[in-house]
């Protein structure tokens, strides 16, 4: 059953092209991938390099708020998931993506459009444990 | 050069993806929760991101270097193995338990969020371990 009252078509789609821009001009003008996960984790590896790049544009993320507040009011978010879930699920999140060489943006946005198959099996991977996971949590334990 | 132009690009990542919903855990949630009342908007951002990444990519595969200068990065790993999929499965997980993937997760620590503040300690401390862990199985 669709969700009509919390489904933003035009919101979700506009933000996706602006994403998308951006993977756009990093691989035009930088010759790299923006994959979140891959860029900050080459910062906690010695033979990683570019720790300049990578600091910057982690900046950008941490700025994109500010920026974002200066034209309209930010959302507030709804974070259902208590400190003890958020420990674990980030640690899975940390170990999950190094062990699989990348997260949503580099095989999910950037994986896909170049039409990886490594990406595809990597997206549908996590898409599925990502479905499978709220099921358990959502309607077997709850 | 390479540097300005990664904030610029991270900013404007970031404000994608605040556009797009990505940074409200209950959205990714709403979006996992197929079972349940279902919101369907992240496939909107994928699609959006996908298509104009699709173009970007098509033309980066013929050029041999970047605009700023230096060599195109693309990924050259070909092998679909447990690595990948293990390591994707994990993430997923991760995922589910609590509606951030790392973007999004970095994002919301620039709103003071506080919980995103403890994933991403968790996420980084999950990345650094692993980083102990393969550099002391390369020394074996």
């Amino acid at each position: 059953m669709i969700d009509w009252g919390h489904f933003t078509p035009w919101s979700s789609l506009a933000g996706g092209l602006v994403i998308g821009a951006a993977a756009a001009m990093f691989i035009l003008l930088n010759g790299r991938i923006a994959g979140i996960s891959g860029i900050i984790g080459g910062l906690l590896r010695p033979s990683g390099g570019g720790i300049s790049w990578r600091l910057a544009f982690v900046g950008g993320l941490l700025f994109a708020p500010a920026a974002y507040a200066l034209l309209t009011e930010l959302p507030v978010p709804t974070i259902d998931a208590g400190f003890p879930l958020l420990v674990l699920a980030g640690f899975l999140v940390g170990v999950g993506t190094s062990y699989g060489s990348g997260c949503t943006s580099g095989h999910g946005v950037c994986g896909i459009s170049r039409l990886s198959p490594r990406s595809l099996v990597a997206t549908a991977a996590f898409m599925l444990a990502g479905f499978a996971t709220v099921f358990v949590l959502r309607h077997l334990l709850s | 050069m390479h540097a300005l132009s990664a904030f610029a690009v991270g900013l404007i990542f970031g404000i994608g993806l605040i556009i797009a919903g990505m940074t409200d855990p209950s959205k990714i949630i709403g979006f996992l929760n197929l079972a349940g009342p279902w919101d369907p908007s992240l496939a909107l951002v994928m699609g959006g991101a996908v298509a104009v990444g699709f173009i970007a990519f098509g033309f980066a595969r013929r050029r041999t270097n970047a605009f700023l200068g230096g060599a195109m990065h693309l990924p050259t790993a070909r092998q679909i193995d447990r690595r990948l999929v293990l390591g994707s499965l994990v993430f997923g997980i991760g995922w589910g338990l609590a509606g951030y993937c790392p973007g999004p997760a970095v994002v919301s620590v620039g709103m003071g969020q506080d919980k995103a503040v403890v994933f991403v300690l968790a996420m980084l401390a999950g990345m650094g371990l692993y980083e102990l862990f393969e550099r002391s199985r390369e020394r074996r």
